[in-house]
């Protein structure tokens, strides 16, 4: 899934308060399942602004709604009724979310609510870790099912580098070698001969190295 | 034991501190609550293993909430005590009402009562 962090209660202050009439808009899918978007950030969020604004002597009206997703047109267009009574959208969505609100309602400003950080797994409740740069050419048929790409800190297709010790990666203590972890598991699947195959330069230009991506298909066209 | 502790405290009941969440120590305040106070077990005494350690986690996040908006995150905390002691619930009841007595009217309040005048 998609994770973000709630932004800062202040910064989100400093982004809305001059607005009178502000719609909080959340989404039920990645942002509720990592905590940081959903409903009842939705309404947390609600409730610290109207005080907020109380508190301030100023007279303003704070919404609250929840999208099943904002990164569909037909979600996003249940709230097109009621989106001129309002001067702010602050959109607790993903950055793909708040982009989407964005385009669809160009009149109205939108600010983001969270930031989103990554791909990635909960590891634990409240622990979050990324495992996917969605480089668009997976690799991880040949990887025994882990990323170099997303874990390595270097992105290396034939590791491990110098600088991992003991199962753990020169950046940082706590973090895993990647590569160590996709030889362990070579080892137990008994392919450790795969990994002396040498991998190819990645063609990049399915990544961001190829701009802006899209995709296209036409079998599910209607 | 007939203790006596301040009269204007509203109780309400939860199956367990975990129960209580952020939003509902946020609608307290913007209800016009002076102050809220969450009375959970003692710490490793949970009878659902962490109840009390997740109530103290809201607490927090409340306290900060409230700090950023400017209410003021003293307004709320947790005690803990065991279901044995009266007395200290009492004395709990006292030291919050005076606290509170001493940072005075919820701002929330005093906005409701100038936009009705």
């Amino acid at each position: 899934m998609i994770v973000a962090e709630k932004k800062p209660i202040e910064e989100i202050i400093e982004l809305v308060k001059d607005s009178e009439k502000i719609l909080i808009v959340g989404c039920n899918e990645c942002v509720t399942v990592c905590e940081a978007g959903g409903k009842k950030e939705v309404g947390i969020l609600a409730s610290a602004l109207r005080m907020y604004f109380m508190n301030q002597d100023k007279d303003a009206k704070i919404d609250e709604v929840t999208l099943e997703r904002q990164c569909d047109h037909e979600y996003l267009e249940e709230i097109r009724g009621r989106i001129d009574q309002y001067d702010t959208i602050l959109s607790l969505a993903c950055g793909v979310g708040v982009q989407f609100m964005a385009e669809k309602y160009f009149s109205t400003p939108v600010f983001p609510g969270v930031n989103t950080c990554f791909l990635g797994a909960a590891e634990e409740r409240g622990v979050w870790s990324e495992r996917c740069q969605a480089c668009g050419q997976c690799i991880l048929g040949i990887t025994a099912g882990i990323c170099p790409i997303s874990r390595c800190a270097k992105r290396l297709m034939n590791g491990p580098c110098g600088g991992s010790t003991q199962g753990k990666c020169e950046i940082n203590k706590e973090l895993d070698c990647a590569w160590q972890i996709i030889i362990d598991r070579l080892k137990e699947l008994g392919r450790l001969d795969d990994y002396e195959k040498i991998m190819p330069i990645k063609d990049w230009s399915t990544d961001r190295a190829g701009g802006p991506r899209k995709v296209v298909r036409e079998d599910v066209m209607i | 034991m007939r203790l006596n502790y301040p009269s204007n405290i509203r109780i309400i009941r939860v199956p367990c501190t975990g129960k209580v969440d952020l939003i509902h120590i946020l609608r307290a305040f913007e209800k016009g609550a002076d102050g809220v106070y969450v009375v959970g077990c003692l710490e490793g005494d949970c009878r659902f293993s962490n109840g009390n350690l997740r109530a103290r986690k809201r607490v927090e996040q409340a306290q900060q909430i409230l700090n950023a908006i400017g209410i003021g995150g003293e307004r709320v905390q947790m005690y803990n005590l065991s279901s044995g002691e009266g007395p200290r619930f009492a004395e709990f009841a006292l030291e919050m009402t005076e606290k509170i007595k001493a940072l005075g009217i919820n701002p929330m309040k005093l906005a409701k009562m100038k936009k009705v005048a």
